[in-house]
């Protein structure tokens, strides 16, 4: 393995080891007592100021909650979670903040800067307090004025309740229902924050949104909540997470996003999500149980979700695109790179509802050491769904002896003009293509990014330009030591 | 340049060069010919360092260094090219992407400054007008849905590429036809040079009559039996491996 390669292992490790004594560390943090109860529902909801009728909304949450049993159909495997065991709020202004980056472990910033990632967004993972740089605040502020001239809400979810009860009421779990399923009704109780962006009739939001610039987004991690809500004609691109290694301290997670699109509106929706996986042991890491789901409620609107899946230990997430307006259009475009012990069981749903939609699913699961990486989709077709249109393609790459592929697709098709296409195939990386590679003087490590770069670019392609650079980076480091 | 020395070689257990000894000096270009499963192949995969072909007795000096250590890329860096029999397909990565990662990789490996991707695209333009390997090609997946003659027509632009001082040729004539092999024949004449030594893998003497060896060596059984001039193409032609391989008994 390069040193390069070996470092960046060293400042992953490095940070499970801060997330496996954080609880014990930071006891300054005004937090709720462990434990989850009505009563730290009430705390939470209290915390946040919030109306009655979101602690009444929560509080429905916690007691369908507690009649409800954890899944165990993904083909993954964790020791049993004690969920009376964790805590589920912490005060982030209490977060010390670092005054700058010489505070910050150099290890980690070289991490940063291998992934290219730009000095001002260092700083925010790095927890280091981004209102201390004057520079960034004038980004953030001009952000904020051209969002506001088109009339675009883009905020915390806490403030959407507090200064938009009407909107967040009016959407707020009708795309995930408050009943969905275990993890999604566990974050209904007790999320702590989130994005809500509004796009009014029309507007095509001037700039990718991303929630980096919104200044206390480093702190949601653990139960965020999103609400996105495409009015009429509208167009917005938004961005979820990033690709430096994260450090966070709560093991499970369990985010909820809810994306609307009227008539003729199109959302883009792109995810980098690289936590921390886990030592090469398959020790510590994130558990992230994810509910992602996107209405496209008007007629020929659009949704497009894009994700690229590097880190946590479990990760288990099927974004999914319910297909209701006639001629609307679900895309479901990912990569999945699991390694060393990790599990990913992840995929899409695309239900179609509404005549004349279509969905395309493009899934790129790619396995290295022991990992096992499923492929899980379902392809509905509704009744009224007249000329439904689905095109699947699921390739898997194997990396190694050792790990393992598995795609598991559903299709139910209940109108007989319905046209499903789905296309399957798993590889290995063959020796003849590595040595092809080191003949031309191209290096093992770099040769395993070129070809899995390849494997990925159809998905890749999809992604902004800038996050593309950094996430083909990102794979190539995933995949860090995973052949000779 | 290559000094070869009793090389004994095993793949999976089994013996397959026998004590091989060759010697190539800079500027010359030598012919290996041979029947099948003689052991050609495995001298190429040797040469250039592939995992899986073990080294059980013999040295090979490159330059008067000790090839054997230097892992496959390294030698790449330091100028062995190997011209390949199945050139790769890599889906997904386009034919320029590729070639401005192995130039750039092997500057890094020799200390150079990288070049810059408007950089490269000048260079490779050059070389491949000459190959007629098209700007269409450049831009497809590295090799994928070339016919044969454009796969080899591209490890003759990899060669002019990267400028090799020792570049193993093996069995670049198979699969192609007479014009490409005209057209591929010609690059390579065109890249012989005084500090530049050339060894062209053939089963065929007619690849032998567009490039003309200095020198020939027919490898029987892991081991050269016969050495000659160019003249020793047609002998073996006219008389076949089996009685040359039963004369040099």
């Amino acid at each position: 393995m390069s040193s390069a390669a070996l470092e960046t292992k060293e400042t992953v490790a490095g940070l499970g080891e801060k997330y496996k004594y954080g609880f014990v560390t930071d006891i300054e943090m005004e937090r709720a007592p462990k434990g989850l109860s009505e009563d730290t529902v009430r705390y939470i909801s209290a915390k946040k100021g919030e109306p009655d009728w979101m602690l009444e909304w929560r509080l429905g949450a916690f007691r369908r909650w507690l009649s409800m049993k954890e899944p165990t159909w993904a083909r993954v495997h964790y020791p049993a979670i004690d969920y009376q065991d964790a805590y589920y709020y912490a005060a982030p202004k209490n977060t010390p903040k670092k005054q700058s980056l010489d505070e910050v472990d150099p290890k980690l910033l070289e991490t940063y800067k291998k992934l290219g990632i730009p000095l001002h967004e260092q700083m925010a993972l790095a927890g280091v307090a981004v209102d201390a740089v004057f520079d960034s605040v004038s980004v953030a502020t001009t952000f904020k004025e051209k969002l506001n001239e088109a009339g675009v809400i883009f905020c915390p979810i806490s403030e959407a309740i507090r200064d938009y009860p009407d909107l967040v009421k009016k959407y707020l779990g009708t795309v995930v229902p408050v009943t969905d399923n275990f993890f999604a009704t566990l974050n209904s109780a007790v999320f702590s924050d989130g994005t809500f962006v509004y796009v009014p009739k029309g507007v095509r939001c001037p700039m990718e949104l991303s929630t980096y610039f919104r200044i206390n987004a480093s702190e949601t991690g653990q139960f965020e909540r999103t609400l996105i809500v495409a009015d009429e004609g509208s167009f917005v691109s938004y961005l979820e997470g990033c690709t430096a290694p994260k450090r966070d301290e709560n093991q499970l997670h369990a985010a909820v996003v809810e994306l609307v699109a009227l008539d003729n509106a199109e959302i883009k929706y792109s995810t980098v999500q690289n936590w921390y996986p886990g030592d090469e042991n398959g020790l510590g890491g994130i558990y992230n149980f994810v509910t992602k789901r996107g209405d496209c409620r008007g007629a020929r609107s659009k949704i497009s979700w894009t994700q690229v899946e590097t880190g946590s230990a479990i990760t288990w997430k099927y974004p999914s695109c319910i297909l209701r307006g006639d001629e609307s259009v679900g895309e479901f475009y990912s990569i999945a790179i699991a390694n060393n012990y990790q599990q990913a069981d992840t995929g899409t749903k695309m239900i179609h509802l509404g005549k004349n939609t279509r969905s395309r699913i493009i899934s790129k699961g790619i396995s290295a050491g022991k990992a096992q990486n499923t492929y899980r989709g379902l392809v509905s077709v509704y009744g009224k769904a007249e000329n439904a249109r689905n095109f699947t393609q699921c390739d898997s790459l194997l990396i190694g002896g050792e790990c393992g592929a598995h795609t598991v697709p559903y299709i139910e098709s209940r109108n007989p003009s319905a046209r499903i296409e789905h296309e399957a195939t798993t590889s290995k990386i063959a020796e003849d293509q590595l040595f092809y590679c080191l003949q031309r003087g191209i290096g093992q490590e770099e040769a395993v990014a070129l070809i899995v770069n390849g494997f990925c670019k159809e998905v890749l392609q999809q992604l902004p330009m800038e996050f593309a650079v950094e996430a083909q980076k990102l794979v190539g480091i995933s995949l860090e030591g995973s052949v000779g | 340049m290559l000094d070869i020395k009793n090389l004994h070689v095993a793949v999976g257990g089994k013996e397959i060069l026998k004590g091989l000894n060759l010697r190539v000096e800079a500027g010359q270009v030598h012919a290996i010919m041979g029947p099948n499963g003689s052991g050609k192949s495995t001298l190429s995969y040797v040469l250039a360092g592939r995992a899986g072909y073990d080294i059980t007795e013999g040295s090979i000096s490159y330059n008067g260094e000790d090839l054997v250590p230097l892992p496959p890329e390294e030698r790449a860096a330091k100028g062995v090219f190997l011209a390949m029999q199945y050139p790769v397909e890599i889906p997904g990565v386009t034919t320029m992407m590729f070639l401005k990662s192995a130039l750039n990789a092997q500057r890094r490996s020799r200390g150079e400054a990288e070049m810059d991707a408007i950089g490269v695209l000048k260079t490779v333009r050059k070389k491949a007008a000459a190959l007629n390997v098209s700007e269409e090609m450049l831009k497809r997946a590295l090799n994928v849905g070339f016919s044969g003659g454009e796969k080899k027509r591209l490890e003759i632009l990899q060669m002019a590429l990267f400028e090799p001082k020792l570049a193993i040729l093996d069995e670049t004539d198979s699969g192609l036809d007479i014009d490409a092999l005209r057209l591929v024949a010609e690059g390579v004449n065109g890249l012989r040079s005084p500090e530049r030594a050339m060894l062209v893998i053939t089963h065929y003497q007619r690849l032998l009559d567009y490039i003309v060896p200095d020198r020939i060596h027919v490898l029987a059984k892991g081991r050269i039996v016969a050495e000659g001039g160019k003249e020793l193409a047609l002998e073996l032609e006219a008389k076949g491996y089996e009685q040359i391989v039963k004369d040099a008994a």
